[in-house]
Order: C-alpha cells, then structure tokens, then sequence
C-alpha cells in the first residue's frame, strides 16, 4: 500500500470544486414549493463524492464537514425533512465554506477555523432543530470525555440496508475491534423505519465507535476491508479530531428519533439569522474567484475524433510514401492528389486538436445564477436573470480570462442598471428587472451580450461626471458612442455613492484593458430609461489566426484577416497631404491615413516607395481604420501564434509572430499598436 | 587549446565556463546557461528594436530573438562568416526561463575554473559599467571575461545598460 496518494490530490481537488459548483447551481434550483427528488439526489450524491474522496486522502476535516452536510441532505432525499429557504441558505454558506477549505488544503495554508467552526454549528444547529424539538438543551457540541487522553480511532460505520444479505455482521467487527482497545459505541437509530416497513433483513442502524489505545491505522481499516463497499466508512485520528472543528460525532446521539414522520416544526428550524449569513456568503465568495485549472476535461467523442483524423493521417502518409517509392512522372496526379489529401487532413486534424481546448460558456455563466441570488437580495431587488447560449465553445484561455471582467459587468448591471422595485413600479416597468447574458458566434468571434431592462446609461450625466473629474474638455464634441465610452476610461466611475458591489473607480477601465489584452473589444449600446447592453467581442481561439501575409521589402508580415477590411490601389488623386506631411487618401467618403510599412518599421529594399506602385490594406483596430502600405500581398493562411513575450518582451506593433511554411519566422502584425506608432 | 585548467578536475569550487571570441577579446559564460551553438543564419529581423537585436530565429518552434554582442558592447560590426556562431543561452529572469541567442565571432574551448582564481572585475571608472560582468580570468592565452547571462541578456535590462567596453 504504498502508492503516493499525492499524485492523485490534483484530481480529487478538481473533482471537489466540480462538486461544489454542482452542489451550488442544484441549491440555487430548489423549488421550495415543489421540490424535484433528483435535484436533491444531484446534490446529495456531490456531497457524498466529495466526503469519500476526502476521507481517502486523509482530509479528514472536509470529510467531517461535508459529512453533516451529507446528513441534511439525505434527510431531506428521504422525505424526513421539508426543504426550507434557512436549510438551503444554510447548505449554499456550507458550499462556501468548504470551497474555502479545499482552496487551503490545496495551496497548503492555514484554515480559518473559527470559520468553519460557524458553519459547522449553522449545520449542526439546522440538523438537530428541524430533527426534534424536544432535544434543544443537548444541542449544544458536547465534547466526548476522553478526547485529549490518548491515542485511539473514530470510526463512523454507516452501513448500507443490504450489509447483511452480504454476509457480514457488525456484531463481530465489533467484537474485533474491541479486541484492539477499548471501545465505545454509540449507535443511531436514526434510520430505522416504522414497524410495518421493517424488514428484519435489512440493516438501518449505523454506528459511532471510539476505540482508544495506540492501534495502528491498518489494524482498524483490516477489520473493516470486507465491508468497505457496502458502508460509509469514516476513520479518524481522536488528536486530529479534537484539532478539528467540532466534528460530526458530536451530534448529540437519537435515540429518541424513532418517529418516521418529522415534527411539523421542522419548517421552521431556528437557525442564524438570514441575512447575516448572505452576507457573509458575500465576503467568503471573492477568494475563491479566479482559479484557473491546469488540466482539461474533454468529450470522448472529440477524442474519438481526433483519433480517426490520425488514423487517416497515417493512411495518407503510407500512401504517398508508396508513391515515392517507385516514382514516375506518370504518378504525378496521385502525387498531387496525395498530397491534397495529406493538406484536408491536416487542417481537420489542427480543427479537432483545436475543438479539444474548446469549453461551453456555461463554465463562465454558471456561476452568475448564485452571484445574482446574492446581490439582489443584499440590494433589495428583484432581479431574475436569463442565460441564453451556454453551450457557445470558447477557447480555454478565453473562459478563464474572461471570466473577472464579465462578474464586473453583471454588477455594474445589478448594482447601476436596475432600478428598485419601487422605482420600476413608478417608470411603469415590471416589478422584476430582467438580466440577461447571452453569447453566440459571430463571424470569426464569438459575442457575449450582458443586457439589463434597467435605466440605461444617462449621457447628460456621464459628460458632467466626466467634464467634473477632467477627463473631456468643455467644447468636446462626443457622438453617442464616444459618451458612453467614457466608463471605460480610468478613474471615471457613475457610482454616486460607492458601495461595496460596484463603484470602486477601478472596474470599467481595467474591464477593457483584460478585453483587449485578450484581443477583444467591448461595445456599449444604451437607451435612458429602457436598458443597456454591453456586448463583448472575443476571438475564437488565441492560439490560431487567419492571417495574409504581406510582403515589404525582403521582410514578410502577417496581417490578422479579421481586421483586414480590403485591399486596393491607389491613384494620385486620391491621396491628400496634411501639411506635406500626414498622408491621407480618400476611400469612398471617407479620409484614412496612410501608414508607410517600411517607414514606420524601417525596412530597407521596399520595392514600392511610391504610393501608386504598392498596396494598400485598408485595416481596422479599435475603431480606427487606416491603411497599410505594402509592397504585395502574399497568400492568406492559418497561421499559429507564437510569442515574442516568451523570449523577449512586447514589441509596440506587433502582437506575436508566427512560422511560415519554410521555417522562418514572421511577426504577426497588432493593428491599434500601428496606429499608436504611427502617431508618435 | 591545452591547458591544465582543461584537464584540471571538476571540484564543487570550481565551474565551467564556455569561451567565445569577440573581436580578438575572450569572453566566458558559463556553461550550464549554453543550450546549444549554432551555426549563423539569415533570420527575421525585428522592428521597433536595438540594433543589437538582430532578429528572431525559429529554434524547433519557439521564436528566439538574438542579439550581436559586438553591436551590444559598441564594437566595430564585422561581417558574418562562416565561423559565426548563435550561442543559445539559458537566462533566468523574473517571469521565468527565456531562451535567447547571441553572435559571437567563433567559439574556442570549455574552461575548468575554480571559484578562487575569478578575480573580481576591476573598476574601469564612472563611464564602464561592470555590472554585467561576473569577473575576471586570466588564463594562458590572456584574459577571459567572465560574463553574468543572467543580468546581460535580462529583457528589462538590455535597454539600460550603459557601454560595457
């Protein structure tokens, strides 16, 4: 047995924060008037994932845990407890909670105790007062009296009905194990059901066993290896334990809960106060945002894929080897064909390796339903939201990063954009202000809208606000778009009051730079009094691009497709001269400026000087179009993107740099940096 | 190219150091930080940077850029030929690893050398900077610098440092 069980922690971490966002989203669904039994068996089973794979790996603070949890739950699965609003609320800060104590076990830091402590007695206090009512001055954690004497085990033995149809009997475990040490044994009778339903061969009895005495591990876990499959197994340390905050064993033990049928009381269990506890959800949420997981789950299907994209591969492969072999010029058109082949199957295979790294957006939009349920409340609001596209693929690096900015819109959008109940009421909207995130594919991007029915951006205040804090000049003449614009830039915020949801003065500007930096960009369309939508453009993927590479002098430059608009030539009565200087040309009834490439980037032997002798690519980066002068234009391909970072650092102009077919490398060129080069 | 130092054992006081020719000087860095050394080829170049910064090189898919240490210590440029080698170098920085290449007019040998016998870098007064140097050597065929890679070729670096030379 010894296997290093730390290899495998990475896993049981990312299976556990799966879990609990499983848990969440279930808890988030419950219908407190008409509760689904799936839903519940859903989170139950979570939970009951995340206590085994705790217990194995000898977290036995989590398993504790999220074995009270488990307990509700499973009360409630069976029917012996109402679902109640204060239970749930209790479950969604446990969530939390152990969210935060898997995070600690993970980056091995210290857990707050007195936390989970808290929560560990919201629990404990949920369990035992829904349970019986009768029992309220044992509820109070009582300490087991021989914690701090010596070595020895805790053993929860919860066995499953049909433990006894497979053979084995407690009644001699423990009799073993009392061979060990001596042995307490505390049992619960909990599970038993009425006389009618009885059946003697099944066994609902579970146990909590104290042996004490310095027994190694193995000899506790032998006498207990045939039955591991048919019970929940929890074995722990007393010294750990007592560490521990106050674990589950300290329930005081139910032998009065025989009854089937819970006390009516069970509605309407004294537990914390309810919005004490929201908050407190509230300020537990922030650390565990932003995580990023280093591994990938991938459909089977997209894997099978791949695999058949290889296996055609190798056919090709054979079959132009074949050729090669004996060539003759007669062979020239299977050679061709071949070699066609070889180019589909290779661009198939670069789009299954691609489609690999795609994730739905609902890893992103997942987490907006609890955030949402929280901030209206605190807010006093009624706000519901709509996800619409959560199945929309989006590269990896794409749902991570984009994740921060896209929590930072949807407050704004609850804290700014809708109104209160009252408010709504008096402009004669509906009572509940509506949320809705969407995302689909556009062209080459992939859009994701956050749009709010709420009151929509005020221009006569934003241009105020931003003439106030010196951002525009008195005489600035700004179009609709460049007022709403303003948000974005730093130190602007239209919080009149900041609160702690939004309006820090730090959000909108830094929500842009993440966008961009991922080479996006953020649209602002608003209607004072009816809404807003802020719409965010993202690219597909950040590791590939369709690119056409341009030729200035011997140097070769790839341009993004996406931002080329068109390619044309120009004629000396279209171009203007600013001054001598700043040239311009005339595109239909637009003037652009003209960016020489070998000018701003220095490249000597450029064939074409004049303007009329070369191309220009007419671009847009940002908003702002210009033109490229080139020599030629070159073939357009799918090119990967390298970075220049990784080795050097960021060059203005160029946002990374590619391999060409030969094995040079080309620069891959940045658009919005041109301009701003060009500009200096 | 013998000497005893060559020959001399690899004692934990001592390191290895890779010699290379520059405009009749010799230069060391050590050897652990060489990746490898490659014969000079045409290479992209890129714009926007030092003229030390003779382009970018594609080393088995990663993009490389490298750099003329003659052009970076203000020695008179030569034409490439065929000795000119990319030595490719290991440089630890802040945010990581990173790889990049520096032309040196020949390579000549791999020195054992002991950590007592580096002299320290004399003070070459206000307007040489001998901060990216490690030391000094003097070995049979005269004296090596020693340089540190590390805080040489260090991105944020390059463009503060002053004349070396």
């Amino acid at each position: 047995m010894s296997i290093d069980m730390a290899q495998f922690h990475q896993i049981f971490f990312e299976e556990s924060f799966e879990g609990l966002d499983i848990m969440e989203s279930g808890l988030l669904n419950l219908d407190m008037g008409d509760v689904d039994a799936e839903t519940i068996n859903t989170i139950f089973r979570a939970a009951h994932s995340i206590k085994g794979g705790s217990g194995t790996f000898g977290f036995s603070a989590v398993a504790d845990f999220t074995h009270a949890m488990e307990t509700l739950l499973d009360e409630m699965r069976d029917g012996r407890r109402k679902v109640t609003q204060p239970a749930v609320n209790v479950l969604l800060g446990s969530v939390d909670c152990l969210r935060e104590m898997l995070t600690a076990i993970q980056d091995e830091k210290i857990l707050d105790e007195a936390k989970v402590t808290e929560h560990k007695k919201a629990l404990d206090t949920e369990l035992n007062g829904g349970d019986n009512t009768a029992l309220p001055s044992v509820q109070p954690t009582q300490p087991i009296a021989f914690e701090n004497e010596n070595a020895g085990w805790r053993i929860a033995f919860s066995p499953h009905t049909d433990l006894l149809k497979t053979g084995n009997d407690p009644v001699r475990m423990f009799r073993e194990l009392a061979e060990l040490g001596q042995i307490d044994i505390t049992v619960d009778l909990q599970g038993v059901p009425g006389l009618y339903e009885l059946d003697p061969e099944e066994c609902h009895l579970s146990w909590q066993i104290t042996v004490h005495g310095d027994i190694p591990r193995s000899e506790v876990d032998d006498i207990f290896d045939w039955v591991e499959e048919h019970c929940d197994l929890a074995v722990q340390d007393i010294k750990q334990t007592t560490q521990a905050s106050s674990p589950v064993f300290d329930e005081p033990p139910q032998t009065a809960a025989i009854e089937t049928t819970p006390p009516s009381s069970a509605t309407n269990p004294p537990i914390v106060s309810e919005s004490g506890q929201s908050e407190k959800i509230n300020a537990d949420k922030t650390p565990s945002a932003g995580k990023s997981s280093a591994s990938i789950r991938v459909d089977t299907a997209k894997i099978d894929t791949l695999i058949n994209m290889v296996g055609e591969l190798v056919i090709t492969q054979s079959m132009l080897s074949l050729i090669g072999e004996h060539f003759d010029l007669n062979k020239l058109d299977q050679l061709k064909n071949g070699l066609a082949q070889l180019e589909r199957h290779t661009r198939e295979l670069q789009e299954s390796v691609m489609n690999i790294r795609m994730l739905p957006i609902s890893f992103v939009f997942s987490r907006f339903p609890r955030l949402v349920h929280d901030l209206s409340s605190k807010l006093g609001k009624k706000i519901e939201l709509q996800l619409i596209g959560e199945h929309t693929e989006v590269d990896k690096t794409v749902v991570e990063l984009i994740s921060d900015p896209l929590v930072h819109l949807v407050r704004n959008s609850l804290d700014h954009g809708i109104e209160t109940p009252d408010e709504r009421i008096a402009a004669g909207k509906q009572e509940t202000g509506t949320v809705t995130l969407e995302a689909y594919h556009r062209g080459g991007n992939i859009v994701i809208e956050v749009s709010d029915d709420g009151r929509g951006l005020d221009k006569d205040k934003l241009r105020a606000k931003a003439l106030e804090k010196g951002l525009i000049q008195d005489d600035a003449v700004l179009s609709d778009k460049q007022t709403f614009e303003l948000i974005f830039m730093p130190g602007f915020s239209t919080a009149e009051q900041l609160t702690d949801v939004s309006g820090r003065g730090v959000g909108m500007d830094v929500v842009k730079r993440n966008i961009q930096s991922l080479g996006g960009n953020i649209d602002i369309v608003s209607q004072l009094g009816t809404g807003s939508t802020m719409a965010i453009y993202l690219p597909l993927t950040l590791a590939i691009l369709d690119g056409q590479s341009v030729a200035v002098g011997d140097e070769t430059y790839i341009i993004p497709l996406g931002s080329i608009i068109e390619s044309i030539n120009v004629t000396e009565r279209m171009i203007n001269r600013v001054a001598g200087k700043g040239e311009t040309f005339r595109l239909r009834q637009e003037y652009l400026p003209i960016i020489r490439m070998h000018e701003i980037f220095s490249v000597p032997n450029a064939k074409a000087t004049k303007l009329t002798e070369g191309l220009l690519v007419v671009v847009e980066g940002q908003g702002i179009r210009c033109g490229l002068f080139v020599d030629d234009l070159l073939t357009q391909q799918q090119v990967v993107v390298k970075s220049l970072e990784a080795n050097y650092r960021h060059v203005e102009g160029i946002s990374g740099a590619t391999i060409l077919g030969d094995g040079s490398v080309a620069l891959i060129l940045d658009i919005p940096g041109l301009v701003r080069l060009s500009n200096h | 190219m013998t000497n005893n130092q060559t020959i001399a054992k690899n004692t934990p006081a001592s390191e290895q150091f890779l010699t290379f020719e520059l405009a009749g000087e010799m230069y060391g860095v050590e050897i652990l930080k060489v990746q490898e050394i490659r014969g000079w080829e045409p290479i992209r170049k890129i714009p926007k940077t030092p003229g030390y910064i003779k382009g970018a090189l594609n080393l088995r898919g990663a993009i490389v850029p490298i750099l003329d240490l003659r052009e970076r210590f203000d020695i008179a440029t030569v034409d490439y030929s065929p000795t000119t080698v990319v030595i490719v170098i290991n440089v630890a920085t802040a945010s990581g690893q990173m790889v990049m290449g520096v032309v040196a007019d020949a390579v000549s040998d791999v020195l054992d050398i002991r950590h007592d016998d580096i002299k320290k870098a004399p003070d070459l007064g206000t307007n040489i900077d001998t901060r990216y140097m490690r030391g000094m050597y003097v070995a049979k065929q005269g004296m090596i610098m020693l340089l540190d890679a590390d805080k040489l070729l260090n991105p944020d670096e390059l463009d503060q440092i002053g004349h070396l030379l």
